[in-house]
This record gives C-alpha cells, structure tokens and sequence, in this order.
C-alpha cells in the first residue's frame, strides 16, 4: 500500500521530534512554560486526569509542556516508545530502577563505570535494600555467570567515562533477555548520533541530558527511554508494572497502557514520589542544544580522533586510551558500535606523574579545568588531585584515576587551537 | 494489509468517519482499561455502547449494556474488541452480519484469520491497538505524557 509510514532522519527529528507550533500561540520555538499546575475544567476532568483516564497536565512534578517536548524529542532520537525526563543523569538511573526494583532485588553492573554511577549503585542503592553486583564486562560471559534469581537488570555504558571502554552491546543484551531480565544502556558519551543502543538490544536508555545532547553546558538534566519492547510480564519479576498499583486503585500500567507502561509510569508513579523533576528551563536550553547535536558530534569526534592521534606521538605522553586509535583494545567494539567516531573523551598518561598532571591542567590556557565533559569548550581534569583525591593510589589506579591520568573531553574549538594549547601546556609539564 | 505496522492516514481516517463504536468486553468496573476507554472516547464525542455477555442489564458511563451485537438497537461503525484473541472470530461474523464498517482489536488482541475474513466481506481492521491511544497520540496530547507520537509537522495544531 501506499501509506508506507515513512520516517525522518536522524537530522529532522533532531529538530523537530515533539516540537510542532505552540497550539496556544502558535509560537515557532518551543515556549517556557513556567507554571506549577494547570486549571482543571470542571471536578469531572480533575477526576479523569487524576485517574489516568484522559491525558493532560496537573501538576509541574508530574508533567510540563516545555519538559514533554524534550521528552519525545529524546524518545525519538534514540528510536523508544517514550521517555521521563528529570533533574540530573544521576535522577535518571534512581527513577529507573526505581519503576521495578523491589528490596532485596539485585542488578548487574559492568565494573568500569563513571565514579559517580559506582557510588551510587554500590552505596546509596543499598540504602533501599537494592544491591549492585558489579562484573567485568571486558568478557560478557561473566554476566551470565554472576546471574542468580534475584537479579532483574544489566547494566552497562556504551562508552564509558573515563577509561574509554565500549562494551559488547549485542552479546549482553542476549544474555539480559534469555534470562529474562531488562537491559539499560547508559548512553551519555555516545550520545545517539554515535550509536543507538536500542538496536543492539537496549531496553532502556539514560542519559545525562547535562553532557552532548545539550551540549552547551548549561543545563543539568537526565533523561530515560523506554524501547517499548520489554514484555513485563514474561516472568514475575516486574510486579510493579503487572501488578494492581493500590496508589491507582488497582490499575495495572502494562495492561491498561501495552507498550507505554514505563512512560506512564514514570510520571504517574516514579516523578510523582521521587520528585526529581526537570525544570522547564532546562528542558529549553537542552531542546535547543540537541538541534544542532548531529553537527555537533561530527566536529566533536573529528577533532578527538586528531588529538589523541597528536598525542600519541607527544615525548611528554606515555599512553592515550582512545578507542578510535587503531592500537586500542576496544577499537573493533568501537567500529561496530560507534562506527562514526569513538566519541570525544578520552585519558591519556602524561610523563612525570601526578606533579605532571597538576602542572599540566594548571598550564593550559584553552581548555577549563572543571569537572564535567560533553562540552562546545574543551575540558581537562587530572583526577587525582581533584575527583579521586580522597582515595588511596591504589584505588586511585584500580578507577582508571592514577597519578599520571589526565582525562580531556575535546569540545568544537579550531582543532588547531586545541592541540597547540595542550602542546604548549605539556612542554611546561618537562619543568614540573 | 500489513497488520504489524499502521500508516497514520489509515487510522486517522477510520478515527474521522465513525461516530458509533461497539465496546464488546466493556466493564462497570472504573479501574479496568476498557472503562478508561469508554470515557475517553465519550468525552472526544463518540458514542459508545457497551456490550457484555455478562451484563445483567444495567449502565456503564450512561450508556445501556446489552448482552450481545445483534441486541444493540442503534446502527454501529465500529466494533472495538476488548476480549481474548479466542472470542474474535464469533465477534467479528457478528460484526460482519450487522454491516458494521470497521472492527477494531486493542493491544494484545489478534487474530489474522478472522482479520483476513472480515477484509474479504469488506470491513477495515485495526489489531493490536487502542483507539484512546492512537487518538491520543494522532492529534497530539499523547506528547503530554513523554510519548514519542512519531508526528513531525510544522503546522499550528487545532486545540
């Protein structure tokens, strides 16, 4: 038939995925809409909407306007049903394993992971009675063999922050699935431009919306995407979604709402209790951003590769960790899965140790030293003096964090400007 | 008819043209999806008749409950099946027998061999959807809740 639905590309929906003209205003941009609650029409409407019976806004801890449109614009780009958005990346994961985990639940956790998500899957998580087993995902059989009835989820980062690594997206999600459980691909420092875990088997995505989606680092922000696809109720483990929900008075979200039971969810049960909401102004910077991602990334991911291309033949380097450098261990992952470029964070060794690391953050002119990646600027942090200062040296290098690690995340500055910057910047580090 | 995926013209256009819909397996009870359904589909100006062989008379959201298709006394578009893939065929004769144009299966129901039957005699078939949903998702407050509608346009939508 002629009526083959036909799909935009990755660029179009980038900019225009949930953004029709305001239907109040017919405003062209996507409008704040700084308001805490909405104007029930009469007792009847208030009743429905409280029931999940109709479709339609109450409350800015649940849903807002300007938050939905970044919503779908994510769903679509990574090609879900739907998508929650909320306060921080870190928010992101809580309401996430917060919509199926029970206490005394256990998930599955590759062990090279950003710092920040291990401290709080194996600290805070366990103050819910939720408890991280954390494997090496270097070989995906060790998921397989961690696996005990308990466990509802596996874990992964597509690329991880810091030390680089790209995990077997294809083989995991095997392994999550024949045993019935959900896969959750963080998917930051890829972003989908570079890969879209939802191919590969993801079930659901995070992401902290903080790094390339909005890209300006401006906003803070998380988001998560449901592929639709998980059947909740293959086995018991998901009662949460399959069960009577007595806040609703026995409603069952996967029943009544098929394949948007966690979109629903996450609004009606994961935003409302946990009350990590978005604000509308963060939804709005990060909309912007994400027009001009695909631009973005492709310069981002040009101007890594020659860095860590520069630096590799630095006197003043003694290793570059990137996996678009032929040389590394994970670049046949990285062809498969990021075959656009292997992102744009990377750590490298500088000669000389930890005096090194602080003379060379402390030396360049260019780059900002600070604590976040996914920038238009290019960002150094040395690790050890600052985000892993309060651990030994040997957990220092067991984090990918030791002495002579210095982590860049290259922005979209002239490439020549960064590499003479980090140039100049290592040759003071030979007087350190 | 490729029944895995629908293009939204087609669902836009049966969603247009019928003002009477069917509900078989409608329930009394509130918290059920079909109860949840009814009412929206009401308040977006349908009517909706709910039939269900256990009714014993009765109301749901106003409207009467007959037992069976054949005991509804006003001529119906639609039949939106809220029953398990089993009970479609029986239905869909009914459908057919009554000259109802469209029949409508929600998620999770399918059944290809009645579908293909009642395409024969000339009904559309929509399976393993829901009208609130795609209603909803069509013209454009499912977005209200984070869903991806897959709707891209650059025009102002009617309120």
């Amino acid at each position: 038939m002629a009526e083959k639905p036909r799909t935009p590309g990755f660029e179009t929906l980038a900019i225009h995925a949930g953004a029709s003209p305001d239907p109040a205003t017919g405003a062209r941009s996507t409008p704040i809409y700084q308001t805490t609650a909405y104007v029930f029409d009469d007792v009847d409407h208030a009743a429905s909407l409280f029931n999940l019976q109709t479709y339609g806004y109450i409350y800015s801890r649940l849903t807002n306007p300007t938050v939905s449109v970044l919503e779908e614009r994510v769903a679509a780009l990574e090609g879900g049903r739907g998508a929650i958005a909320v306060a921080s990346g870190h928010a992101a994961q809580m309401l996430a394993f917060f919509s199926f985990m029970e206490p005394g639940d256990q998930f599955l956790a590759s062990n090279k992971l950003y710092g920040g998500s291990i401290t709080q899957f194996g600290r805070s998580f366990k103050k819910f009675g939720w408890e991280c087993v954390f494997v090496d995902a270097d070989d995906p059989e060790n998921f397989r063999r961690a696996l005990t009835p308990r466990c509802k989820a596996i874990f992964v980062e597509t690329l991880s922050n810091p030390t680089g690594v790209v995990v077997d997206l294809e083989r995991i999600a095997g392994i999550a699935h024949e045993a019935g459980l959900l896969f959750i691909v963080d998917n930051t420092m890829a972003s989908p431009w570079l890969c879209r875990p939802m191919r590969w088997g993801a079930d659901l995505v995070i992401h902290s919306t903080t790094k390339f989606l909005s890209g300006h680092g401006n906003a803070m922000g998380g988001v998560v995407v449901d592929s639709g696809r998980f059947d909740w109720a293959q086995n018991d483990k998901f009662a949460s979604l399959t069960q009577p929900e007595p806040a609703y008075h026995g409603l069952r979200f996967y029943e009544t709402f098929g394949d948007l039971a966690l979109t629903v969810h996450g609004h009606a049960v994961g935003l409302r209790d946990l009350g990590a909401t978005m604000a509308p102004l963060n939804a709005f910077l990060t909309i912007t951003g994400i027009e001009t991602l695909p631009l973005r990334m492709e310069r981002h991911v040009q101007n890594a590769q020659q860095v860590a291309e520069q630096l590799a033949s630095h006197p003043a380097v003694s290793w570059v960790a990137y996996a678009g450098l032929p040389s590394n261990p994970y670049h046949a992952l990285a062809r498969k899965y990021l075959p656009k470029g292997a992102g744009s964070v990377f750590t490298f060794g500088v000669k000389g140790g930890y005096d090194a690391g602080v003379a060379l953050v402390e030396g360049v002119e260019l780059f900002s030293h600070l604590a976040n990646v996914g920038d238009t600027r290019s960002l150094i942090i040395h690790p050890a003096s600052t985000t892993h200062r309060q651990l030994t040296e040997e957990q220092q290098i067991a984090a990918g964090a030791g002495p002579d690690v210095v982590r860049l995340s290259i922005g979209i500055e002239s490439v020549a400007d960064i590499i003479a910057d980090l140039d100049q910047a290592l040759n003071k580090t030979k007087r350190a | 008819m490729d029944h895995d995926q629908y293009a939204d013209e087609y669902l836009r256009r049966i969603l247009s043209s019928v003002r009477t819909i069917a509900m078989v397996g409608a329930s009394e009870h509130w918290n059920r999806p079909s109860f949840f359904a009814m009412k929206y589909l009401q308040d977006k100006g349908y009517r909706v008749i709910p039939v269900n062989p256990q009714a014993k008379g009765g109301e749901i959201l106003g409207e009467t409950v007959y037992r069976t298709l054949a005991e509804v006394p006003v001529k119906i578009d639609m039949v939106d099946i809220f029953r398990r893939a089993e009970a479609v065929p029986e239905i869909l004769d009914e459908a057919i027998a009554l000259g109802a144009k469209v029949v409508w299966m929600q998620l999770g129901v399918r059944h290809d061999e009645a579908a293909r039957k009642a395409e024969a005699a000339g009904l559309t078939v929509v399976m393993n959807r829901c009208p609130k949903i795609e209603y909803s998702r069509l013209n454009g407050e499912l977005a209200w809740s984070g869903v991806n509608t897959g709707i891209i346009s650059s025009k102002r939508r009617k309120l």
